[in-house]
């Protein structure tokens, strides 16, 4: 009774038994930009503008699988874990490259992290990274594995000439949970608001998704991020002023900044994670990367608010404390800035060919 | 469907695993389990560090069947800072910026794909060093 009591702590917010931490983080971002002038060249004749200045674009010959491996290099790198001492690789996507065939598997297999670990694939559009970020949590918050690897990677797909060809963007975070002694961020609790509200799908065997416009934002994005921040706020007894940064889902620049201000967070707290404008919307991979880049920049002691959306709908929020292990951990890997500022601009043409837009007959 | 023979290769390929001779120190890729330095047995899996340096370069335009999708692309042969020389694909790299002696690192990426419901075959690749770690 004891621990059921710990666990479920008031207003439905999660805490582990055991403390947890980020040991290791990663991020990946690809080389290839597509500006948003481009999109509107084509389908508005230039006269539509964009949301956004550029988009994250995949190479041929990458993919969530590729683009997993490589965060989760980083996060290794950074850790310094023996990847055998891995007891679970979790990706969540919702663009894996099989639709039978687990992602997790080949990442484990590349990193060594194979045979004696859990291994899975989550789904929940755009909450999928965070979802395996807080099973990883309660993974080694039981005690029954030391570390855990969550993943949130995404090549997201827009049908060309939609409102979300212009930000459908791609990156791939990675994380090593572990105990919070060795962790260079410990997270002080998570908390979750899930609802069905079907703002954005796609069918099986379906290449694009479909999304119901302005339905995506007052009852689905707004409601589910703001009802999990404040709860978890609440619940801490914290407010935006306690924050060194937050992070929002960020489907575009506008809606993560109304988020932030209806929250209490000033511009300047949500400078650095705010990465939409540059990168696009990388869907499971969103508001994680923009945690990469606080995480880049912290200083021992700053508090950070992390809060994902996944359309169907559901946000999970994680207020996280960085600790000083940050300084030493950091450099071991590239920054998310170097990966965003690593970048080769590309036509709506060559677009097209690298996306497989381009059906032959 | 040729399953059997890439699942065996996976680990060379996803990760450049290779081998170290016990007896002469020498480190084998692909693993070979016979060290052409010394002849003795060497089964020792060793972990390459993924770094290396242009060797030689040649540039396709007329890919074989299952590479179309990648031309032009550039194969080189890529010595590694551990010694061996490998064979592989260049990615994320413009052709004008291909050099002999360009230091590049192993990135693993997707090779090729057995038709629209096959196998997907990933397997390391090369891209150049960013010019701080060069």
């Amino acid at each position: 009774m004891r621990m059921l009591e710990e666990s479920h702590t008031e207003r439905g917010n999660f805490k582990p038994i055991r403390e947890v931490g980020i040991v290791g983080y990663g991020a990946y971002v690809p080389r290839y930009r597509l500006p948003g002038t481009e999109v509107d060249r084509v389908w508005t004749d230039g006269r539509g503008g964009s949301p956004i200045k550029e988009k994250a674009v995949p190479g041929p010959d990458e993919d969530t699988a590729t683009m997993s491996i490589e965060a989760a290099r980083n996060a290794l790198a950074r850790a310094r874990v023996n990847p055998t001492e891995i007891r679970a690789v979790w990706v969540g996507s919702e663009s894996h490259p099989y639709a039978v065939k687990p992602t997790s598997t080949i990442v484990a297999e590349a990193i060594g992290a194979v045979p004696n670990t859990l291994a899975a694939d989550w789904e929940f559009a755009c909450k999928a990274g965070t979802e395996a970020f807080q099973a990883a949590m309660a993974l080694v918050g039981s005690g029954m594995a030391d570390y855990a690897l969550a993943i949130g990677a995404d090549t997201a797909q827009g049908r060309p000439g939609d409102a979300l060809e212009y930000t459908a963007g791609a990156a791939s975070t990675a994380f090593i949970l572990g105990p919070a002694e060795e962790a260079l961020a410990t997270i002080e609790a998570s908390c979750s608001y899930v609802t069905d509200t079907p703002d954005f799908f796609r069918r099986p065997y379906q290449h694009y998704p479909q999304h119901g416009h302005r339905f995506t934002g007052e009852p689905a994005y707004f409601k589910h991020i703001l009802a999990a921040a404040r709860q978890l706020l609440e619940s801490l007894g914290a407010d935006a002023g306690d924050y060194a940064a937050a992070v929002f889902h960020q489907p575009n620049p506008k809606f993560p900044e109304q988020a932030a201000r209806a929250l209490g967070f000033k511009p300047e707290q949500t400078r650095i994670g705010l990465l939409c404008p540059v990168v696009g919307n990388a869907y499971a991979s969103s508001a994680l990367l923009g945690l990469t880049a606080i995480l880049d920049e912290a200083q021992p002691g700053d508090r950070v608010l992390l809060v994902s959306y996944g359309s169907g709908a559901g946000s999970d929020a994680i207020s996280l404390r960085v600790t000083d292990k940050i300084d030493e951990c950091r450099d071991r890997a590239p920054r998310t800035r170097a990966y965003i500022e690593r970048r080769k601009p590309i036509d709506y043409g060559i677009y097209v060919r690298y996306r497989q837009k381009l059906h032959m007959h | 469907m040729d399953i059997p023979r890439h699942w065996r290769l996976q680990r060379q390929r996803y990760a450049l695993v290779g081998e170290v001779c016990k007896k002469c120190g020498a480190r084998l890729f692909p693993p070979r389990d016979v060290c052409p330095q010394c002849s003795q047995p060497a089964y020792e899996p060793f972990q390459f560090s993924g770094k290396g340096k242009v060797y030689s370069y040649s540039t396709l335009y007329q890919a074989p069947a299952g590479y179309e999708q990648f031309v032009p692309y550039t194969v080189a042969l890529v010595q590694l800072d551990e010694g061996p020389l490998v064979t592989a694909q260049l990615t994320d790299v413009d052709q004008d910026e291909i050099q002999i002696g360009m230091p590049v690192e192993m990135v693993t990426r997707k090779l090729r794909e057995e038709g629209e419901d096959g196998l997907i075959i990933y397997g390391y690749k090369f891209r150049k060093q960013p010019a701080e770690a060069a």
